[in-house]
């Protein structure tokens, strides 16, 4: 499903314009389809591009430029609650995400047939065949007209730069302390989702770090990791702070804590 | 041959979906590994990607059995498992396409396919619609099988990188499959096999919730135990929401399976097995 753009100003809503068509231009002068008669506009200002469900916003050279989310932007492709300023003007893009209910028909496999290589004229236009899927003739439409003028567009959309995304803020930290041996006192990060433990070919666990905390697992070799003393078996077993761990010799000390974020 | 690989395969609805229309089979002796992810409504989508992997792993078995009887080399191999392949594929479509014209309960089902089969050091690929063969070689993991979807024309075109195929809304539209058409071709790919290579075939349920540096890091991490690097991959698309089925299968190539060159070959590797 293609989404819509609500221009407001002021935070007052001012119109609503679905994305309909596959380019959608606005600007200061009439023949745009969303027309902003302000001179902060430029006369041809943006155009928001559709291609089937995805949308992406183009400046098209305008004197004051085009923000998205507060940054300056030539090229953007546009996600669900996205807002695009022109001057004092704001355009905010809307495209729900399925919800839980309609997800499954939303994400219905379906194929589109190349035109070209229908044998029949029936079959010429992409033709969606998973049952009961909840597309409607527009989209269909869509895809047609796309597959037709898909030869234009790559210029204008090649490399659509995307902003930063905020780094996911850490609720918890996991590190493993090595109790033993050699190493004894040295201290490891559990940083990534799965971390190895032990000696290759003789005894190897891993540990699992999950939406759900930290797993130990045992990998290879004949003897099972010891978990505060006891023996694990193939399943996986969940860590809790402090719990002492050995393998192939070495004992180790597993920290976890939750941090404010 | 049976020797040469460990595979595992596994197969898991998903968080979301009441029921799975993947389908994974193997035949170990004649090195046929094969995925399939069905579609249409009901049950119908399983009943296709259920067709497709019965009759292409049967008959490319068969096939593949009677022409290298006593583990001979077939001359061109890779243009002869190609063509198997192919034929199977066709064979495959015909029947799906038939039933879904035929009962009113299959009505445009479908299903996508991925289909290797090892032999003499080599393997070849034949793939349709958007599931994927990857493989693992040393640290580098690289995907050998390119989409056939709407996205990845897109990608190909330098319309979306692929960072921001992730995030796009045109998911699950395929520009080819099988059982939609009277006829289908599937692509075809033959690469050389190393004793120590990992191949992954995956159906998107997994593609689509975990990244490929995940899968990489995975496979690299857990390789020594194919089972637990399978379970943790289901797992890990389950975790990150598991909106659709999840399938793999994995291959580990244990040692070189080269087939066997005329007799003073076979008498040659008859000693080399005595004398280990």
């Amino acid at each position: 499903m293609a989404g819509k753009l609500v221009l407001s100003l002021d935070g007052m809503a001012i119109g609503e314009y679905p994305l309909y068509k596959e380019r959608i231009l606005i600007g200061r002068k009439p023949h745009n389809d969303i027309q902003i008669d302000n001179l902060a506009v430029s006369s041809e200002h943006a155009a928001v591009i559709t291609i089937l469900s995805d949308s992406f916003m183009e400046d098209l050279g305008s004197t004051n430029g085009t923000l998205v989310n507060g940054q300056m932007v030539k090229k953007h492709f546009l996600q669900n609650g996205d807002v695009i300023e022109l001057g004092k003007h704001k355009l905010k893009y809307l495209n729900d995400a399925p919800s839980e209910t309609t997800a499954e028909d939303f994400e219905k496999t379906m194929v589109m047939r190349r035109p070209t290589t229908a044998a029949a004229p029936a079959a010429a236009a992409p033709v969606a065949v998973a049952a009961g899927m909840p597309v409607g003739g527009d989209t269909l439409t869509g895809k047609q007209s796309f597959m037709g003028t898909s030869t234009q567009l790559p210029h204008s959309l090649a490399a659509v730069p995307t902003p930063p995304e905020a780094a996911p803020r850490t609720a918890s930290h996991a590190s493993i302390q090595i109790l033993n041996g050699g190493n004894a006192g040295r201290m490891m990060e559990l940083t990534k989702t799965l971390t190895t433990l032990g000696k290759p070919n003789v005894q190897v666990a891993v540990i699992t770090k999950r939406p759900t905390g930290y797993f130990i697992t045992h990998v290879e070799g004949a003897g099972f990791p010891v978990l505060n003393g006891v023996n694990l078996s193939v399943q996986a077993q969940p860590l809790t702070d402090h719990d002492i761990i050995e393998i192939a010799g070495i004992k180790m000390e597993f920290f976890f804590s939750t941090a404010a974020t | 041959m049976d020797s040469a690989f460990e595979i595992i395969s596994k197969t898991d609805p998903g968080k979301v979906r009441s029921h799975n229309e993947d389908f994974v089979a193997q035949e170990h002796e004649t090195g046929v590994v094969l995925l399939a992810d069905g579609m249409g409504g009901y049950n119908a989508g399983e009943v296709a990607s259920g067709m497709a992997a019965r009759i292409v792993v049967e008959g490319l078995s068969d096939t593949w059995r009677a022409l290298t009887r006593n583990n001979r080399v077939v001359p061109e191999s890779a243009g002869v498992a190609g063509k198997s392949i192919q034929e199977q594929v066709e064979r495959a479509n015909r029947a799906i396409f038939e039933k879904a014209q035929s009962e009113p309960q299959c009505e445009g089902m479908g299903t996508t396919l991925v289909v290797g089969l090892f032999y003499d050091n080599q393997l070849t690929v034949g793939h349709i619609g958007d599931s994927r063969m990857y493989r693992l070689r040393g640290e580098s993991f690289e995907q050998i099988t390119k989409d056939h979807s709407f996205l990845q024309e897109q990608v190909d075109s330098g319309l979306l990188s692929k960072e921001d195929a992730r995030k796009s809304r045109n998911k699950n539209l395929l520009t080819r499959a099988l059982g939609i058409d009277p006829k289908v071709e599937a692509e075809i790919n033959s690469f050389d096999v190393l004793p120590g290579d990992v191949f992954l075939l995956c159906s998107d349920g997994l593609n689509d919730m975990v990244e490929d540096e995940e899968v990489r890091l995975t496979l690299l991490t857990l390789q020594t135990n194919l089972a637990l690097a399978g379970d943790q991959l289901v797992m890990a698309a389950n975790d990150n929401g598991g909106r659709d089925n999840i399938s793999v299968v994995l291959i580990k190539v244990l040692q070189a399976f080269p087939a066997t060159r005329g007799w003073i070959a076979r008498l040659k590797s008859w000693f080399s097995l005595r004398g280990n």
